[in-house]
């Protein structure tokens, strides 16, 4: 339903409202804009990875591994992992801004419903993403003459189901976060990390013991990586692997989503909203 | 008689087994000024919350413009808006990115005329594009009052509007607070301890005490039915009363 206020030019949206949901982007793209030094912080880590993973393989490429041999594994996996890790702290860290800034409570008062500013955060994360790990796998080309670009379509593939696993992690930590108080706010950028081993990033599944395995193929990010191996080391894309991944991430984005919520109708219940903060 | 604006019954919240607020009720009139007022836990803050949809209700219920809240809060809340000293705006964002994003939340088609217009009326110019946390007290009590302004709201809720204010300043927002009502005939529901503020400002007055309604009337009433010169001293008089609140019901078992 929308409906016109005489005095002001208002439109009153009862539904889904696009228009909110761009208004919580462009306040955390005020804030990234706010000051160089958040800019260059995304980029830092992910070019540091790049660099150190780099000469690690430049060192590995002459040890008898045919895995670690097939040039540029290292690299992809750092960049790729890199990818899950930031989708991962933009939602946190941007659901952690309006805590620490006290601003919780004016959002939650204002018409932005909770699944909308979900999506806004989802999105503000690809945007922090894609500032954090591009310049690095660009610096990879003239470094290591690796470009994880020449991997085409499949690297979308990877990207998309790895950037929307991080993003679910971090509704849920943003919920724990909410729910439990700054306490559980190192959550945001360690909770990822509960998954890392798992996920075969840097060695394949197959090094994992048997029970673990089923475990880690209950993972998107396991696909991923494993079907990163397979694109860099047999120049084959799995199909099935996406397919097996984006099915989980629907899983995953839809669990993350409704704790979510729940979340702020607990906090709602709780009388969180007014009290959470510095 | 003016239409209702806002209806309270029977509203109470609990935490656990304790409770903060015990089955209050009261309405207040479409374009008035009206007080809660109370002391310390006497549970302004948690009625306004509950206004707001930010603490949902144990029993009870809420119409605010004909709707029930929280069931059509969304709905509730593009008319409304709130100014609280427990809650701030984003410090690094200048004071017009802040209220751009307000204004968009709140469905405003042209944010840029609206924040001009604010702007100029709460004497911001000076300091629009500085970051919000460099402001001063009162230029922050400015900025704070410019997004609670920024939908124009039906009703404007303000929890110690003046709090930390020079008294100059807290004049001068009084002062535009009553203008703003006057002007588009919006609902003012302010909590506050400042009994000069509430006389000078209000048409209402709900006494709170313990998260019960203790008394209600226009400050006048009040003052002749209690005998005395201000509000203050009825404030005293009621907050150091041992006696049951006048219309206080007995909790439900």
């Amino acid at each position: 339903m929308t409906s016109q206020k005489d005095s002001l030019d208002q439109v009153i949206e009862k539904g889904f409202s696009l228009m909110r949901v761009s208004a919580m982007v462009r306040r955390y793209v005020y804030l990234l804009q706010s000051g160089w030094v958040r800019i260059i912080e995304l980029a830092y880590w992910p070019i540091m990875q790049m660099i150190l993973w780099g000469f690690m393989t430049e060192f590995l490429l002459n040890s008898s591994s045919q895995v670690l041999r097939a040039g540029g594994v290292l690299i992809a996996a750092v960049l790729l992992w890199d990818v899950l890790f930031r989708s991962n702290i933009g939602v946190a860290v941007s659901f952690l801004e309006e805590i620490w800034s006290r601003n919780l409570a004016q959002l939650c008062a204002s018409p932005l419903k909770s699944y909308e500013w979900g999506i806004s955060l989802v999105l503000i994360s690809l945007l922090r993403t894609l500032i954090g790990v591009v310049p690095a796998a660009l610096l990879a080309v003239p470094l290591y003459h690796f470009s994880i670009f020449e991997m085409g379509l499949p690297l979308v593939a990877f990207f998309f189901n790895l950037m929307i696993f991080g993003a679910a992690v971090g509704l849920a930590v943003s919920s724990l976060v909410l729910r439990y108080g700054l306490g559980a706010e190192s959550l945001a950028w360690v909770g990822i990390f509960l998954i890392a081993p798992i996920s075969g990033i840097y060695y394949p599944i197959s090094t994992l013991p048997d029970w673990l395995q089923t475990i880690s193929y209950a993972l998107p990010s396991s696909h991923v990586f494993e079907g990163m191996r397979e694109v860099l080391g047999e120049q084959k894309f799995a199909i099935d692997r996406f397919l097996k991944g984006l099915g989980l991430n629907l899983f995953y984005l839809s669990a993350g989503m409704g704790i979510f919520l729940a979340t702020f109708r607990i906090a709602r219940r709780d009388g969180l909203l007014m009290q959470i903060g510095e | 008689m003016r239409p209702v604006a806002i209806t309270v019954s029977r509203l109470t919240k609990k935490f656990g087994e304790v409770s903060v607020i015990k089955d209050v009720s009261f309405q207040v009139r479409t374009g008035s000024i009206t007080a809660l007022l109370g002391g310390n836990g006497a549970g302004k803050t948690s009625i306004l919350s509950m206004l707001l949809g930010l603490l949902t209700p144990t029993r009870g219920s809420i119409e605010l413009l004909g709707h029930e809240m929280p069931s059509d809060r969304h709905l509730i809340l593009a008319r409304m808006n709130f100014c609280s000293p427990y809650v701030d705006l984003p410090k690094r964002l200048t004071v017009r990115q802040n209220l751009d994003v307000f204004a968009r939340l709140y469905g405003i088609r042209n944010p840029s005329y609206r924040i001009e217009r604010l702007a100029n009326e709460l004497a911001l110019e000076d300091f629009i594009d500085r970051p919000t946390g460099k402001l001063s007290s009162g230029q922050g009590t400015r900025v704070a009052l410019a997004k609670a302004l920024i939908n124009q709201p039906d009703i404007l809720l303000l929890d110690e509007p003046t709090a930390s204010l020079d008294p100059d300043t807290a004049d001068w927002i009084r002062g535009y607070l009553r203008n703003f009502q006057k002007e588009t005939g919006g609902t003012i529901l302010l909590a506050s301890h400042n009994m000069g503020e509430v006389e000078q400002l209000c048409d209402e007055v709900i006494l709170l005490k313990s998260g019960t309604v203790s008394d209600a009337g226009s400050p006048f009433s009040l003052l002749k039915k209690y005998g005395y010169q201000t509000l203050e001293e009825v404030f005293l008089d009621i907050a150091r009363s041992k006696e049951v609140s006048l219309n206080q019901s007995p909790e439900p078992e």
